[in-house]
Parts: structure tokens; sequence; C-alpha cells
């Protein structure tokens, strides 16, 4: 039996399902999208705002790698023997917004801005009652060949 | 109406064991106010800040129990610039003739423990790992390198240029020189930033004393005047610290509007600043503030630190005390130590690190989370 999977925060991404998205908020008055989703627009001050899905894939808009263990709240393994160093980048989602999120890839030999990258759900840690907690992620798109 | 600087004190940054925070700040209270010809009790009002070492007006208990006016701020990276500004405000207003504005701190060691909640986030900011203050420098100046051709020899430059300095600054914390090949080879800590060219949390205190510029007379000292001092937050659309998303249209930091409105304040343009402290929590943001701060273009940097125009003795001198990088910051006395640099080194009293040419115009710049800047700009 597989353990139970929840999401780190139920107002990131839709959990469970078999294609997540990221949940973000958009300004119905100047149409300006965030994330994670807010009750009030950061651009135009307005509170006329709705959730909204965002899309799964985008570019690398910078990046870097983490390569020592965070201090609290960090939920990963966090001690030097458990901890492995990981990605951190912004991933523009072309007509919405640059997202900051963890990357599967942490070998800066394969992170180049301007890559190609889709969102991917990751397990993070274990809780007190033996869950899987999950995180949104984003990976490279797998090249398809013949493309640049 | 004018305001002059008269006094200045300073406790040494670092680590001092067994010496608290608030016994670093009243050190540097006492050094400041000696330094003005000035007792405890002249000291009408007062402004204080500290992050990690407890409220600053606690002071008092050591100072005398005065009765003067003693506010607290709080207001991250910039909070000793704010003092500053609240200061010299209080004493430009007429309510005041006197001001002490004073900064100190005693942080953990490691990376700064950040508290999710503190900053309007989610516990899942911190959870996933994104709570770092490193992570974020070292995404700018990635973006920056990329867009703007700086190379890995600039971020160098900058580490060695700071303990370089440091060695001649009796208060920094890190005062061995360290060579390009030592700062090369240090470890990667956030891509593509290295140990050496990241600043620590560390301690530290500095207090200044301000009065009303038709008082310098009477009182007797050398002023340094204080020509314009601006505090800005961040716009819609500027890429800072903690911030989960960011608009993909990108708007000036407020590094860049609280450089203009001081530069506007003052009369003057970046062309007229003889020496500048210039936030360096790493490598990168030196590069970086020095074009936000309109002393150079985007890109331009990469030629200058090559042929030293920000060195002791060059064009324009940047981080002569050895900046965050050799003085670690004590966040609540890191701004106000860029001010007593450039008190020091306009009054010609900088020692070995000394400007020369007798430099007129100090620039001082401090930026921090979640996207706050201040500027200060004295002249003698």
């Amino acid at each position: 039996m597989s353990a139970e999977r929840v999401p780190v925060d139920p107002a990131l991404f839709t959990w469970p399902d078999e294609a997540p998205r990221l949940l973000g908020s958009e300004c119905r008055d100047c149409g300006t999208v965030v994330f994670p989703a807010q009750t009030s627009c950061p651009a135009c001050c307005s509170d006329t705002v709705v959730q909204r899905r965002l899309g799964v894939r985008g570019r690398l808009w910078t990046w870097t790698v983490q390569s020592f263990p965070p201090k609290p709240p960090y939920a990963g393994p966090a001690t030097p023997e458990t901890f492995r160093p990981y990605g951190v980048g912004y991933v523009e989602l072309p007509g919405e917004t640059r997202v900051e999120t963890p990357l599967t890839v942490a070998d800066p030999g394969q992170l180049e801005i301007g890559m190609e990258m889709e969102l991917t759900i990751v397990p993070l840690t274990t809780d007190a009652e033996g869950r899987e907690v999950m995180t949104f992620a984003f990976r490279p798109v797998a090249p398809t060949g013949g493309e640049d | 109406m004018d305001v002059a600087i008269i006094g200045i004190g300073i406790h040494p940054f670092g680590r001092t064991e067994g010496v608290s925070g608030l016994e670093q700040g009243v050190h540097a209270a006492r050094g400041a106010l000696a330094d003005a010809g000035l007792q405890w009790r002249d000291i009408p009002c007062a402004f204080g800040g500290s992050t990690s070492a407890g409220n600053a007006d606690t002071m008092v208990n050591r100072l005398g129990l005065t009765g003067l006016s003693f506010i607290n701020v709080a207001n991250g990276c910039a909070t000793g610039g704010s003092a500053l500004a609240a200061a010299v405000a209080a004493i430009r207003s007429g309510e005041h003739d006197i001001a002490m504005a004073v900064g100190f701190d005693k942080h953990p060691r490691g990376a700064f423990e950040v508290n999710p909640a503190d900053w309007g986030l989610g516990q899942w900011y911190g959870e996933v790992g994104l709570a770092l203050t490193t992570q974020f420098f070292a995404m700018k100046i990635q973006k920056y390198m990329h867009d703007h051709g700086i190379t890995e020899d600039a971020l160098i430059r900058v580490a060695e240029k700071a303990f370089r300095n440091a060695e001649h600054n009796p208060h920094a914390w890190r005062r061995r020189p360290v060579s390009c090949e030592e700062i090369a080879s240090s470890p990667m800590v956030s891509h593509p930033l290295r140990k050496f060219m990241f600043c620590s949390p560390s301690e530290g205190a500095v207090a200044l004393v301000l009065c009303r510029g038709d008082l310098v007379r009477r009182l007797g000292r050398t002023p340094i005047y204080v020509k314009a001092v601006s505090m800005r937050t961040r716009h819609f659309g500027s890429f800072e610290v903690f911030s989960p998303c960011q608009a993909l249209e990108q708007a000036p930091s407020p590094s860049v509007t609280a450089a203009r409105a001081a530069f506007e304040a003052a009369g003057l343009g970046p062309g007229d600043i003889d020496v500048a402290q210039l936030q360096d929590t790493e490598s990168g943001a030196e590069i970086m503030h020095m074009a936000e701060n309109g002393f150079c273009a985007d890109g331009e940097q990469e030629r200058m630190l090559r042929e030293g125009e920000t060195e002791i003795g060059g064009r324009l001198p940047v981080n002569t005390d050895g900046g965050c990088l050799a003085n670690g910051e004590p966040i609540g006395a890191s701004g106000l130590r860029q001010v007593y640099e450039n008190v020091l080194q306009l009054r010609g009293a900088a020692g070995p690190r000394q400007v020369p040419g007798r430099p007129r115009v100090g620039y001082s710049h401090v930026y921090g989370a979640p996207g706050v800047s201040a500027v200060a700009i004295l002249q003698r």
C-alpha cells in the first residue's frame, strides 16, 4: 500500500489531480496575474480578483543551486548526511507571471536561462503521520529532437 | 535647514564574545557623544534599531534615564538609514536641535533564519526551501550577468577589493587579504556566488550625533552636512527578495528611486560623488548597485573593476572600509557603518584607507528584504 500524498499547502496547486495546475489569481480590473492567489491586486490595488489555474510550461528566467541545508522551517532532509543540493529558479509562464520554484535539476551544467520547463509535483518529506508531503517544482522539458 | 553630523562612534564589527548587542550599542553611543563633546543628558531625542539584539530604547538603562524621546526603528536592512532619516527629520522640523541615530545587532551564526509569516508568506515558502536571501542575490546576479555580460572575474575582483580595503580598517571583521585565486577556488554557495563573495550576519554597533547646522559653530565641531537622505520601498514589478512570483514587466528597484530622490534633494548628480558605500551583501550586489544608484551603465562595471576605478585612489572609490563583505552584516548597524565611514573620509581621518584628494561628497546606500532601500548624501 502506498503512502497517502498530501500537498505542502492546499492553496498552491490542484491536488490530487492527474494534471495538476498551480493556483494563482488574476485581477479583473488590470489583468495582473500573481502566484500564489491573493485577495487583492499588488499592481492596481483592486480587490476584484479571481482564482486562475496557471499554465504548466514556461522558460527558465533565472536560477541558482541551493548547496547548503536551509534552516527551519525547511522540511526537506537537512542534516549534512541527508541534504541534497537542489535547484531554484523563476520560470516565466507566458502572459501570466514568473513563478519562483524549486527545480528538479541541481547541476549547473544542465541549467540555462531560457530553457523550457514544465510543472511537476514531487515529494518533499514525510510528515509525522507517515504521509508523503508533496511540493510543486519545475523540470526541464525533455528534448524532443530536431528542435533547437 | 542644514543638518550636520558632529559625532560618530562605533563598536568593532565581527564577533565579540561576552558582549551583548545592547552593550555594543552603548559603547558606540558613548563614542559618538565623546566625539561631539556632548553628554548623554544633552541628547533630547534618539532613533535606534536592532533586529536580533533587543529593543534599542533599553539602552537608556545604561546611558541614563534622562526622559528623552527615544523611538525604536525596525525597517529590515534599511533600519540604520531609516533611523538617520528620522533623526534628520526631527531636526529639520524644528522639534529638536540635537538628535542621535544608533543601531546595533548580534546575529546567530549561519544564514539568517527566516520566519515566512514575518514577510507575509505562507509557511510553505520556507518548507519547500525558498526562504533564503542568498538564493535571491544569486538569481539576481545570474540574470544580470546573462543580460549584461558581467563575468565571474568581476565578482572575484569585488571580493578581493573588500578584504584588501578592510586590512586598513581597525573595526572591520575580516582583515586578512584574500587572493583572487583563493576566492575563485572557494566553495560554491549559491551559483554563481562562492563563499568569499558573500557577507555573513555578524555583530557591531554605530551611533551618530546630529545637530542643526547653525549650532555647529557654537558647539565647535567640524561638521559634515547631511545633504539628503531618502528611503523607498519596492514598486510593483521590481525583482525582490522573498517574492513567490514577479511581474513579467520589470520595474526599477527601490534603490533606483531612492537614489534619484536623494540626488534631487541634494541638487547633485552621480558625477559629484567622491566616495561611495554601496550595499554589498555579496559581490554581485555591489556590481548591480553601482548601476542602480546611477554611477554607471549596466555592464560597464566589468571594465571599471578591471581598471581599478572603484579602488581607493580610483575615480569612484566604493566600499572603502571593506563593506558588508569584510564587516559582516549586523542589520541594525550596517547602514550607519556606511555613514560612519563617509564621515571619516570627508573629515580626512580615514588613515591608511583615506581617499586621496580631500573628498567633499560621500554617498551611502543600503538595500534589503523585502525590497527597501535608503540613501544618504553627505558633504563637508
